[in-house]
């Protein structure tokens, strides 16, 4: 466990660092860092500041949250498909974080955004706690999601589609795909007092979902409150991700992927993977968002067609599995 | 291959009949002319004869995108459907290039003769569509006439000037490299286009961080509009803020910048004024 802890922790450091020195302007990496933590005269130390700084960091805040949010779902609806993107709560916060824009919400108060997208979030992870229950199979869960996502994809549609600026309904892309471009430490300040918030109630989860892998009868009579545990999974889960699509869309697959491998490494115990998942979210997302400033440097090409790419095979791939146990 | 008919022969020969069909219909000058392109309202209420030009779109009429909304009050507004424009009974329909194809075919299709403009892509382009528009509204001489206006104003406007640059940096961060109006009236203006030293050939992004390395002297962005937008959000990013703060000097663009119209030089004299007050 411990060396994993390390392995992680080194990976994301070391992406962290390739993700400052990626990226147009072609800033040798020296220069960029130097320019970062010395600043200096010129447009170095803007460009790696205001920048490539707030982009870094937000691929960290936004992996770790997703991939925590989605090892905690898959904990304590003991299926390995629950994913926030997949069942809805991504696609609910984006329905959030829309609707505070385009009512003016978000731009008369700042925390107007953050809190909306929370909001759509929790609601959206309440209606899949409600519609799965806490026992419901894959298929209830899965089919619940999907109407979810569906709804709320929608209705963001129908929003910025009504919006009278020509440029909302191309926007529909960025809520449903995700992009880090061009965000700046506003962002990174938006989101990460929700984000820590959130991660802290998530964490404490660890010995409740131990229990619960027992079963909720065993789980109980261990002295788990399981009414208590459901909140803090709603209220953590709904400030993580709502804080991480409220700056930079619903990136998916991320929750499903990293629980996923790192299962393998750190045995089935819900509470070692849930900061497993912290440190390999950050990882999966600070890599993806390298890969499209590589790939295709001129086109924004939205973070999620890349999570997707890799994570809907494996999607596919854990449905055939589940598909004997569910007959 | 062999035995087929080259793709390239068909687009002659398409092309042959088709300016074949103009050359004939185009003794007469029309007398009901219909457009439905930003543009060729445009053009045509500068060159059509009175009552010759009976409707025009309803974007002509918008302060927004239009540099003729006034003009456009007295014009039947259109919206450019192929039924509207029909009811209309015009003898000549003005489009863009980019217009509805299926409208286009439709008007077509019911014998109503089409002429399509295709974007201007430069000042000299400016000029042609004066020239060409002249010749399909049968005003030739209002046409010259234009045209040397044009040449005229065009000619007192330039100078030997080239030490500033200029970005033009619209929502989303687009932007107009080579091969563009905007493209020209910066160049026309004696600004160098940073959008064109970077590579950038028509409209396309620039990353903010690309932006902010070539440091322009004026950056160029688009009004904003009505409504919230996160992509009109990337004009408020502290980098680029930091950046008019420091160096750069901001104007905003207007309708003058968007149709091949003697307009362009609207935009390019106040270019000009913003690049001598840079001095």
């Amino acid at each position: 466990m411990r060396p994993l802890a390390l392995t992680l922790s080194a990976l994301v450091a070391v992406l962290f660092v390739v993700s400052l020195t990626v990226g147009p302007a072609g800033i040798g990496a020296r220069d960029g860092l130097a320019a970062l933590i010395l600043g200096g005269d010129g447009p170095e130390p803007l460009v790696m500041r205001e920048i490539r700084l707030p982009r870094a960091l937000l691929g960290v805040m936004i992996g770790a949250s997703l991939g925590l949010s989605g090892a905690a779902l898959q904990g304590y609806l003991r299926n390995p498909l629950a994913e926030p993107g997949l069942i809805g709560v991504s696609g609910s916060a984006a329905l959030g974080a829309v609707l505070a824009i385009h009512t003016g919400l978000a731009a008369a108060t700042t925390l107007a955004l953050p809190m909306a997208a929370l909001a759509g979030a929790g609601t959206g992870v309440l209606l899949i706690l409600m519609l799965a229950g806490p026992r419901g199979g894959s298929i209830t869960l899965i089919l619940a999601g999907i109407a979810i996502s569906a709804l709320a994809a929608s209705l963001t549609s129908l929003v910025l589609n009504l919006s009278p600026n020509p440029y909302a309904a191309s926007e529909i892309v960025f809520w449903m795909m995700g992009s880090l471009a061009d965000r700046s430490m506003t962002h990174v300040w938006l989101a990460l007092p929700l984000m820590l918030a959130g991660g802290a109630a998530l964490l404490t989860l660890g010995r409740g979902l131990d229990a619960l892998t027992l079963g909720e009868d065993a789980a109980e009579a261990m002295g788990l409150r399981l009414a208590r545990v459901r909140l803090t999974l709603v209220l953590g889960t709904a400030a993580m991700v709502g804080a991480a699509v409220a700056v930079a869309g619903a990136i998916g697959f991320v929750g499903l992927v990293v629980p996923h491998l790192l299962r393998p490494l750190v045995g089935a115990r819900p509470s070692r993977i849930l900061w497993a998942s912290v440190l390999g979210g950050a990882a999966m997302v600070l890599a993806a968002d390298i890969a499209v400033r590589l790939v295709l440097p001129e086109r924004d090409l939205k973070l999620g067609v890349l999570t997707a790419i890799v994570g809907a095979p494996l999607f596919l791939h854990l449905i055939y599995k589940t598909r004997g146990a569910q007959a | 291959m062999r035995g087929c008919v080259r793709p390239s022969r068909l687009i002659a020969l398409g092309l042959a009949f088709a300016l074949a069909g103009v050359t004939a219909r185009a003794d007469t000058a029309p007398a009901r002319v219909v457009s439905i392109n930003l543009c060729t309202d445009q053009l045509a209420m500068m060159l059509a004869a009175p009552e010759q030009l009976v409707s025009i779109s309803d974007l002509a009429a918008d302060p927004h995108s239009s540099a003729m909304a006034q003009e456009a009050r007295g014009y039947r507004i259109n919206h450019g459907g192929a039924e509207e424009v029909y009811l209309l009974d015009p003898d000549l329909v003005l489009a863009g290039a980019y217009s509805d194809p299926a409208t286009v075919a439709m008007l077509r299709r019911v014998g109503l003769r089409v002429v399509q403009f295709d974007t201007a892509r430069s000042l000299a382009d400016t000029r042609d569509h004066i020239a060409r528009m002249a010749e399909v509204l049968d005003r030739e001489e209002a046409g010259a006439a234009l045209i040397s206006r044009f040449d005229a104003r065009l000619d007192a406007l330039r100078s030997a000037d080239t030490r500033h640059s200029a970005a033009l940096y619209h929502p989303n961060g687009y932007s107009l490299g080579a091969g563009t109006l905007s493209d020209g009236i910066l160049r026309a203006a004696g600004l160098m286009n940073v959008a064109r030293s970077l590579g950038l050939r028509g409209g396309g992004t620039v990353a903010l961080e690309r932006l902010v390395m070539a440091a322009p002297d004026l950056l160029i962005r688009a009004a904003p509009l009505p409504g919230a937008s996160r992509s009109e959000a990337v004009m408020s990013h502290p980098a680029l803020t930091a950046l008019i703060t420091e160096t750069a000097n901001m104007r905003i663009t207007s309708p003058d910048w968007i149709c091949g119209t003697p307009h362009v030089l609207d935009a390019v004299e106040t270019l000009v004024t913003a690049r001598e007050g840079l001095e």
